[in-house]
């Protein structure tokens, strides 16, 4: 191609050169000309005015910081708010013996040793010139105080400053999460920048898993100092760009109900719309004042709440797992339709034991005489386990594993909060890796009844069920519902998104098990019938019990003669009204016993509080 | 100028014997006695600092003058396989790199720690000058193509590091030489016409508001609360307040009293418009000047493609040193980190540049005709 074309013209490049060369010179020209101008614009015509900066007074740098962004609930009821309060504070550079400030300042103002451990190590994360917090709160009467020593101690000052507040307290902490110090390694992951005005940011829940758009922009500005670095007056300002506001899909009425519905009880309520992944309620107890970590929590009390045996800032409902116990009963039958292993007339007769051959010992079934011939309605309705043992066997543990998989069990479901666990859906291969041994048939058997390895976490509970509820689609679980950027005039609302689908074998399925799962509630003999007693909506659910400690064969089990933290977990999952369902909750309660005498009451309170024309559940 | 029929003293002679450019050199040694006056009072004059400075000037003065004995022939030969070799050690500083202070762009060899990215900054113009050497000029499209292409690479892989600097230099040189070899001027104006209007499409159409104000506090510094805008701010008095004539040398209070941070890298320019004043600074512009004019005087007289577009793409190169560090220490520029060629204290540039220039003398006294 090139013999074709191109016959190098040696006297045209160097001319093509040359003309490129004297455009470059031209353009260098007027660039250096542009730079002599700007000299000249600083050195000759502003040189008054930089030259007065220069001498004498000092030009200084002040950070800004900018306003959090506010967290509202779905209904504009603030969940976290900002509010003023005076602290002490101190720039670095401008103390020249800081030990001595402090012992002077101890005089004037209550320092308690945990404020001066905490300063220090803010200390550690922040430049020379900026200013370091080392009490907050202060009264007005130790405002007034150091007013009267202001000029003792060059370099403290007093600043208003906004800080977090959380109304609801206990309440939404484990949805809201807290705001703390910024330790060293925080500030070593982010842009330092943005975080030189302020020595606060986000530790857990959305507070947290938000933070970016919550945390703004610091504004800067520029002032000029006497001597004594006291600001003379302020020579340009750029303002800080406040963080987004943030509305949740959490409805504080709900959130309260579920709350107030698992008692003193530890455990965990998630609410879920299964129409679209909202996330409602997500209540985790024993909770705790968050409000106590904004202003630097002190250790005595941090040390307390870390070693309570309770365990309040453990988020059950993100990070517990629990066995599920027989809530997962209904998703065995489902699979069992799927894989037509099953028929939905099928009937076996249960005599309160199974046998696996080849195994001496019986699997038990929770009621010792059994429960008779049993389908897959009465199954699910009396939560009988032979039934749930023959299927399980019948269907494999690796079926198990694919059709739990496509519920959305054993990997983390995505909701917008952080430290989320993924329990754990067991397989072949997951013995064999975890545990360096083959999967045992015996295995299989209490995987139909969940338990054994399987593990799941209240949150998993509530999607897998939503799933159900919604007949396979499902949606990831948000708990942010939109967020509102201080320099747009709307709210950025998020929209669902949704999940890969699950299609049935065949539609009836669905209503096969809600039908079962209705039975649970309002049969004759459902386990959970007294907890739906009068309902005006059609709830369906499922209860479950999941062991803490395994029983010898023919041990009996007697709640009352056993230690209340080895005592069984109480679970239930439900989905309301059944026919069109519109919120579906999983309840954990911690050694709470049974499902159906627990856990499905406090549901029902749950569901009332939604369900109910408010009137009629107001106190 | 010509030399030949002008055997004039003995040291033209022995210059020529070496293949230095006596002009040139005289601008380059004329800038570095500047650095190592300005040094001594921005350094709080510090004997070990300028030791450690002129210790670097002698390695980098060693290099240029081997450098200048290569023919450009060689030059040219070797031209892929430095280029080829760069690129893989990009590749490797980005593996393996020492993640030194969140940005990989060292190579530890062991004995010596060495940044590639440098080596590029002579090797991209290189090599799109050896590839359009025996192409028919100017470019067509494939050429142009092929010739961004290796400008693209290496330019992507240092922005990775992330070295924003770097990434400008080394592009700017690969964009001069493609410039230089005689891009068409409907091109030219094409490329800033699309650059026009792709801008504000981008920034209506493209971006968020968050990203917005992230571009508009990366033009505009000192709206940033960041440590380039205190630089800046400071900055600006240092030069403002020296005025026309300059506080006298070790008389900057402001670069004196540490109130201007990295003044004796980054920022030096700062001190020489407080302690010099307008007309010192001027001066200084002045030097690199003529240090460009002799610089693009070389690469006319240069007579193969290849030569004349790397000596007057590094050239170039050179002025957008002295732009750009200008530029950002008073404020007319966004701060990206790059030296004052030359005068900053620091080595890892000084090696480079003075190796562009022993490539520029090389390529002066390798002519065929030493004299037209």
């Amino acid at each position: 191609m090139r013999s074709r074309t191109s016959i190098k013209d040696e006297w045209r490049e160097v001319r093509l050169f040359q003309n490129r060369v004297l455009l470059a010179v031209l353009l260098m020209f007027l660039m250096l000309l542009g730079l002599l101008v700007r000299l000249y614009w600083l050195q000759v015509e502003r040189h008054p005015h930089y030259a007065t900066l220069s001498e004498g007074n000092r030009v200084r740098i002040q950070t800004l910081a900018p306003n959090r962004g506010l967290i509202y609930d779905r209904n504009g009821i603030l969940l976290a708010e900002n509010v003023p309060n005076y602290q002490l504070e101190l720039v670095p550079e401008q103390v020249q013996d800081i030990d001595e400030t402090l012992q002077r300042l101890a005089e004037i103002i209550h320092l308690r040793p945990a404020d001066i451990e905490q300063f220090e190590k803010l200390r550690r994360t922040k430049r020379r010139f900026e200013p370091v917090p080392l009490r907050y709160n202060l009264s007005d009467e130790e405002v007034a105080r150091f007013a009267v020593h202001r000029q003792d101690f060059p370099g403290v000052d007093i600043e208003a400053r906004l800080t977090r507040r959380y109304p609801l307290g206990q309440i939404t902490a484990h949805v809201v999460g807290y705001t703390g110090a910024i330790t060293e390694r925080e500030l070593a992951e982010r842009d330092a920048a943005r975080y030189s005005g302020t020595s606060q940011i986000g530790k857990t829940g959305v507070e947290r898993s938000y933070e970016d758009r919550l945390h703004g922009y610091p504004g800067i500005q520029q002032v000029e100092t006497n001597a004594q670095s006291r600001v003379l007056r302020v020579l340009d300002t750029t303002p800080p760009v406040p963080g987004s506001d943030i509305t949740l899909n959490i409805d504080v009425r709900l959130q309260k109900a579920a709350y107030d519905a698992l008692g003193d009880y530890k455990g965990a309520v998630v609410a879920i719309d299964p129409r679209n992944g909202e996330v409602l309620a997500l209540v985790s107890k024993p909770s705790f004042n968050p409000n106590l970590f904004v202003q630097g929590i002190d250790a005595r009390t941090f040390n307390e709440l870390q070693s309570d045996a309770r365990r309040p800032l453990f988020n059950r409902a993100l990070a517990g797992t629990y066995p599920p116990g027989s809530t997962i009963k209904p998703l065995v039958a489902l699979a069992g339709l799927h894989y037509g292993v099953v028929t939905s007339t099928h009937s076996t007769f249960c005599n309160g034991r199974f046998i696996l051959p080849g195994n001496p010992r019986p699997y038990r079934d929770w009621k010792r005489t059994g429960h008779g011939p049993t389908t897959m309605r009465s199954a699910i309705a009396e939560s009988c386990d032979v039934y749930f043992y023959e299927l399980a066997v019948e269907l494999g543990v690796d079926r198990i594993h694919e059709f739990l998989g496509w519920f959305d069990l054993g990997r983390v479901t995505g909701i917008d909060l952080p430290g989320e666990n993924g329990g754990l859906l067991p397989s072949r291969e997951w013995k064999q890796r975890a545990r360096r041994e083959p999967w045992y048939p015996g295995e299989t058997v209490n995987l139909g009844i969940g338990q054994g390895f399987m593990l799941t976490t209240p949150l998993q509970l509530a999607q897998s069920t939503a799933r159900l509820a919604n007949r396979g689609r499902a949606f990831l679980p948000r708990v942010v519902r939109g967020v509102h950027d201080p320099l747009d005039p709307e709210m950025t609302a998020l929209p669902p998104v949704a999940l890969p689908d699950y299609t049935a074998r065949g539609e009836w399925h669905w209503v096969h098990i809600s039908q079962s799962m209705q039975d649970v509630m309002h049969g004759r003999t459902g386990t959970a019938r007294a907890a739906a007693r009068g309902t005006p909506y059609r709830i369906a659910g499922k209860t479950g019990t999941a062991q803490v400690f395994t029983l010898a064969a023919e041990q009996e089990y007697n709640a009352e003669e056993i230690a209340a933290t080895l005592r069984d977990h109480a679970l239930f999952v439900a989905f309301a009204p059944a026919d069109d369902p519109q919120l579906v909750l999983a309840v954990v309660v911690e050694n709470g016993g049974g499902g159906s005498s627990v856990a499905a009451p406090m549901a029902r309170q749950i569901f009332d509080a939604w369900l109910l024309p408010q009137e009629t559940v107001a106190p | 100028m010509n030399m030949n029929r002008n055997p004039s003293s003995p040291i033209a002679q022995l210059l020529r014997g070496l293949h230095l450019d006596l002009p040139l050199l005289a601008g380059l040694l004329a800038l570095m006695g500047i650095s190592m006056v300005v040094l001594w009072s921005a350094g709080g004059e510090s004997s070990a600092l300028l030791f450690r400075q002129g210790l670097r000037l002698a390695i980098a003065l060693a290099g240029m003058l081997f450098i200048a004995q290569v023919s450009p022939h060689y030059l040219r030969m070797w031209t892929p396989w430095v280029y080829l070799a760069g690129v893989v050690l990009l590749l490797l500083v980005l593996v393996t790199g020492d993640i030194g202070k969140g940005a990989q762009r060292w190579l530890d060899l062991g004995f010596v720690r060495f940044q590639p990215s440098e080596l590029m900054k002579l090797a991209v113009p290189m090599m799109v000058a050896w590839y359009l050497n025996d192409r028919p000029l100017p470019p067509r499209f494939a050429d142009l193509l092929v010739a961004g292409l290796i400008v693209a690479i290496p330019a992507a892989l240092i922005i990775e590091q992330p070295d924003l600097g770097t990434s400008l230099l080394v592009i700017s040189g690969g964009a001069f030489a493609i410039f230089l070899a005689g891009l068409r001027w409907r091109w030219i104006l094409g490329l800033f016409a699309m650059f026009a209007v792709a801008a504000p499409l981008a920034w209506h159409f493209m971006l968020h508001n968050y990203q917005k104000q992230r571009v508009l506090t990366f033009l505009n510094p000192e709206s940033d609360p960041l440590n380039t805008g205190y630089h800046i701010i400071q900055s600006k008095i240092a030069i403002g307040s020296g005025g026309l004539f300059g506080k006298g040398w070790l008389n900057g209070t402001q670069s004196q009293l540490e109130f201007l941070p990295e003044r004796h890298t980054d920022f030096i320019f700062a001190v020489i418009g407080e302690e010099f004043g307008l007309l010192g600074a001027a001066l200084v512009l002045a030097v690199y000047a003529y240090v460009i004019a002799r610089g693009l005087y070389m690469a006319l007289q240069a007579d193969k493609t290849y030569e004349r577009i790397v000596a007057g793409s590094l050239t170039l190169t050179f002025f957008v040193y002295v732009f750009v560090n200008v530029g950002m220490v008073t404020g007319l520029l966004p701060v990206v980190g790059v030296p004052l060629p030359l005068i900053s204290y620091g080595g890892t540039s000084m090696v480079t540049l003075l190796g562009g220039f022993g490539i520029l003398m090389s390529i002066h006294s390798h002519r065929r005709f030493v004299s037209h």
